[in-house]
């Protein structure tokens, strides 16, 4: 036999089997990695994407199946002895430690020491180094949560690096980039792969695969159902492969015309709202029946624009008003009272409740009105979680903790609780992010039917191919001005990204944001 | 995102400077209070009852903040010191180095058994540890059977009694372990680690780092350093009393936090506990010293509302500075 270290692919997983108190996660996974070779993972969330990288990295044992490293058998059981077998994982939210410094991050586990103490200079030296081969020059000496995701991805990268990892795990890193950062990332995995590492993408953006991978493996329902090279399928198969649908049915229609407004008045009236330090000058009107978007670049004030409007951030100047009612709005609290409903970007910190059940996570804005003399009103809060259970296709009991859940079905028990509430206006920021590709079809579906039904949709995402298909009509924001409109006859992701790089106005009259301005 | 980033940013700053502060109000207290007492305030008595409350508390402090820093807390410490005190009592007669050993072993098997509970079962450590807190009073009374524990003259007294530069013994072994403490949290992987699992549990143990071991250690040290300070108190006072140690694991707490660890853990400093301590016991030394004067009546009951108070401000404080800034998103 040759030599099973030079020969053969780096990493074949086979027929790897888990369950979870009977719930089979995986059911014949497969996965081979070649060496040098960048190999994208994918499936809608719940298909055991994460369980197979778990096992791969020793969180979980395997219940059944075989995996070898090198050709030979290994089954790790800590993420320590992963580490040590070059099986490093990069975390979707990057699982680092923020207080400490940057340099101890990377070395956590294994400072460099003099006569039993760490040396402090070795080690900064080291980081310094390890950051150096990824063209990142960074103080390593302040904590790494004083950075931007981006960078502390890096670090987490450059402390795989220093792992000398042969097979990095990279588990949807993208999710919370800018584009320039994704490329910045793109260029150290190309130059890692050119290096001799092997990687594992995960990603839910179509686009990034086919520009970083050479070969797919897609999960669905804990089953491999394919291993091919990417280039001999296309987006839409490649989508009907995970969704287990046809092609044709998953390639969706933009757009064409507008909704119409199902009344002259905004429910929603915005101007020159400010915010400090991002939020500057923002006008918008949301009418009832229509999806309004909002674009803009990272930190352009997007969602303190949301914020602001729904009292979670104070309003420096400017006025918000919701249906024709002048009150101002201070706190959520009156938001929610002037009938204002927020779903926050940030689903783990600002959304959920752990370790609260779908039932109460759903009912918890609607608690006041289910009560009655100090007690809830066990039949009606039942009957409301099956309705909604049931009407936004979530996939879980009423009674399970909701961490249990999939990104998607989280997101949804979240939209049903706001949706409970019965609002004039829907306040989404980011949606669909970190969610998969048949959750966010159904997220958005749902958002054209609420407006169908008459309710007023705010949508700021920072995925414009998903502002253009949603919106009627999008706010284009520049540091924290809203610096013009898109209407949906020139909407486009071209037109969008234009105005968001020039921060110039479509030269058309009535593209101007101030136009908008309600009388106060 | 970049709300995480802002709060990281300032919650180091905020309490570097609270760590500041903290020094400078005691220095300014000290300043004041030399002014309007003159000599009287340094005179001997007080002093020494000054720096021997310090001592007492100090040590179970200084385990509290190794504790705090890992995101926990050890509410048992009062007892432990009554347990510790007694058992080294009992065993005082044995000689000194008995004495000691047997008193820092007791706490050290009471911090185990904490430590174990918390780290390789799981469980919360405030019920833990409140648990512990009941059983190991009374184990300790029941050892006592309920009378006072005289420790034996000997070698031991020396910790109160002989002076080096004019201060107990005790005094500079306090310094000392201290000195080795904050050289242990800066230059030790286990220091750092008790940091990082403070910070993100998960990500630590995500990284390989033997996480539950690290747990376990602060509540074995704290749990050592308890007997210690039992020990260290019987042979101050010459004896271990029944009410020896109730509601101090709560000042070693207000000193922790006053001194800028941060009570979720991940930041810490024990310089700042130092100073958190001294500055607790000055205002009280201080509240102490008027009444005996005439110049306020204040009973003992006064002294924990003071005390709260003081704490309740330094948390506004330490929040309030935060606060002001909106997050950032």
């Amino acid at each position: 036999m040759t030599d099973p270290k030079t020969e053969g692919p780096l990493l074949q997983m086979r027929g790897v089997t888990k369950s979870f108190r009977g719930a089979r996660a995986l059911d014949d996974a497969t996965m081979t990695v070649g060496r040098s070779q960048i190999r994208a993972l994918i499936g809608q969330n719940g298909a055991g994407k994460s369980t197979l990288i778990k096992i791969l990295t020793g969180v979980y044992r395997r219940d059944g199946g075989e995996v070898l490293l090198d050709g030979r058998p290994v089954d790790f059981r800590s993420t320590a002895e992963a580490q040590a077998g070059g099986v490093v994982t990069i975390y979707q939210e990057v699982n680092l430690v923020p207080k400490l410094s940057v340099a101890e991050n990377i070395f956590l586990g294994r400072f460099p020491k003099r006569r039993g103490l760490v040396d402090w200079a070795t080690m900064r030296a080291g980081a310094r180094d390890a950051l150096a081969k990824l063209s990142l020059d960074i103080d390593v000496t302040r904590p790494l949560g004083s950075y931007r995701v981006a960078t502390q991805q890096m670090t987490a990268i450059a402390r795989a690096v220093s792992l000398e990892a042969r097979l990095l795990v990279l588990d949807e890193p993208t999710s919370s980039l800018a584009e320039r950062e994704v490329e910045t990332l793109f260029g150290v995995m190309r130059s890692l792969r050119d290096s001799g590492v092997s990687m594992v993408f995960v990603s839910h953006r179509m686009d990034e695969l086919y520009e970083i991978c050479e070969d797919v493996t897609v999960l669905r329902d804990g089953r491999t159902v394919a291993e091919e090279p990417l280039a001999s399928l296309n987006q839409y198969e490649l989508v009907s492969k995970m969704l287990g649908r046809a092609a044709e049915q998953v390639a969706s229609g933009a757009r064409a015309a507008a909704r119409p407004r199902q009344q002259a008045e905004p429910v929603l009236a915005v101007s020159g709202a400010a915010s400090a330090p991002r939020l500057k000058d923002a006008s918008l009107a949301v009418y009832a029946g229509q999806v309004q978007g909002v674009a803009g670049l990272l930190g352009s004030g997007r969602s303190e624009l949301l914020r602001s409007i729904f009292g979670a951030d104070p309003l420096d100047g400017g006025t918000v008003v919701v249906s024709s009612d002048a009150a101002p709005i201070r706190t959520p609290r009156e938001a929610i009272a002037a009938r204002l409903a927020f779903l926050s970007e940030d689903r783990r910190a600002e959304g959920i409740v752990p370790h609260l059940s779908v039932r109460d996570n759903l009912t918890l804005a609607l608690l006041p009105k289910l009560t009655r003399r100090g007690i809830v009103d066990r039949k009606r809060q039942k009957q409301i979680v099956t309705d909604y259970i049931a009407r936004l296709g979530i996939k879980a009991q009423a009674d399970q903790p909701i961490v249990e859940l999939s990104g998607g079905n989280q997101q949804k028990v979240l939209l049903a609780r706001w949706l409970a509430t019965e609002p004039a206006v829907l306040l989404l920021d980011e949606p669909t992010r970190g969610i998969d590709v048949s959750a966010k079809a159904e997220i958005l579906t749902l958002v054209d039917k609420l407006a169908a039904d008459g309710m007023g949709v705010l949508l700021v995402s920072s995925e414009l191919e998903e502002v253009v298909s949603a919106c009627d009509d999008v706010t284009v924001l520049r540091d924290g001005v809203s610096v013009a409109r898109v209407d949906v006859e020139r909407l486009s992701e071209e037109s969008l990204m234009a105005v968001m790089a020039s921060g110039e106005a479509v030269p058309s009259a009535d593209s101007a944001p101030n136009k908008d301005k309600s009388d106060d | 995102m970049s709300a995480a980033t802002a709060d990281v940013a300032t919650v180091g700053h905020r309490l570097a400077l609270q760590r500041r502060g903290t020094v400078a109000v005691l220095v300014l207290v000290v300043l004041l209070a030399s002014l309007r007492y003159g000599d009287a305030f340094y005179s001997g008595i007080n002093l020494t009852s000054y720096f021997d409350d310090a001592v007492k508390y100090s040590l179970i402090a200084l385990g509290m903040t190794f504790v705090i820093m890992t995101g926990g807390i050890d509410l048992s410490v009062g007892s432990v010191i009554l347990l510790a005190g007694v058992a080294g009592g009992l065993a005082s007669p044995y000689g000194a180095v008995v004495a000691v050993l047997v008193g820092v072993g007791t706490g050290a098997a009471v911090g185990a058994v904490n430590g174990l509970l918390i780290a390789h079962s799981r469980l919360e450590p405030f019920v833990v540890t409140l648990a512990t807190l009941l059983w190991a009073r009374g184990l300790g009374l029941q050892l006592a059977d309920t009378q006072t524990v005289v420790y034996g003259s000997g070698a031991l007294q020396s910790l109160a009694r002989d002076k080096i530069f004019g201060l107990t013994t005790g005094f500079w072994l306090m310094l000392l372990l201290f000195a080795i403490a904050a050289v242990a949290l800066k230059y030790t992987a286990w220091g750092r680690t008790v940091l990082a699992v403070g910070d993100s549990e998960e990500s630590t143990s995500l990284l390989g780092v033997p996480t539950r071991m690290t747990k376990f250690s602060v509540y074995l040290l704290s749990g050592a350093l308890a007997g210690l300070a039992g020990v260290v108190l019987g042979s101050q006072t010459g004896s271990v009393s029944m009410d020896t140690g109730v509601g101090w694991e709560l000042i070693a707490v207000a000193a922790v936090v006053v001194g800028g660890t941060l009570l979720t853990g991940g930041v810490g400093s024990i310089g700042g506990t130092l100073a958190g301590l001294l500055l607790l016991q000055v205002i009280f030394t201080i509240i102490n010293f008027e009444n005996g004067r005439g110049g306020i009546e204040i009973n003992s009951y006064w002294q924990n509302v003071v005390r709260g108070a003081f704490l309740l401000v330094v948390v506004l404080l330490q929040t309030g500075v935060g606060r002001g800034r909106r997050k950032a998103s």
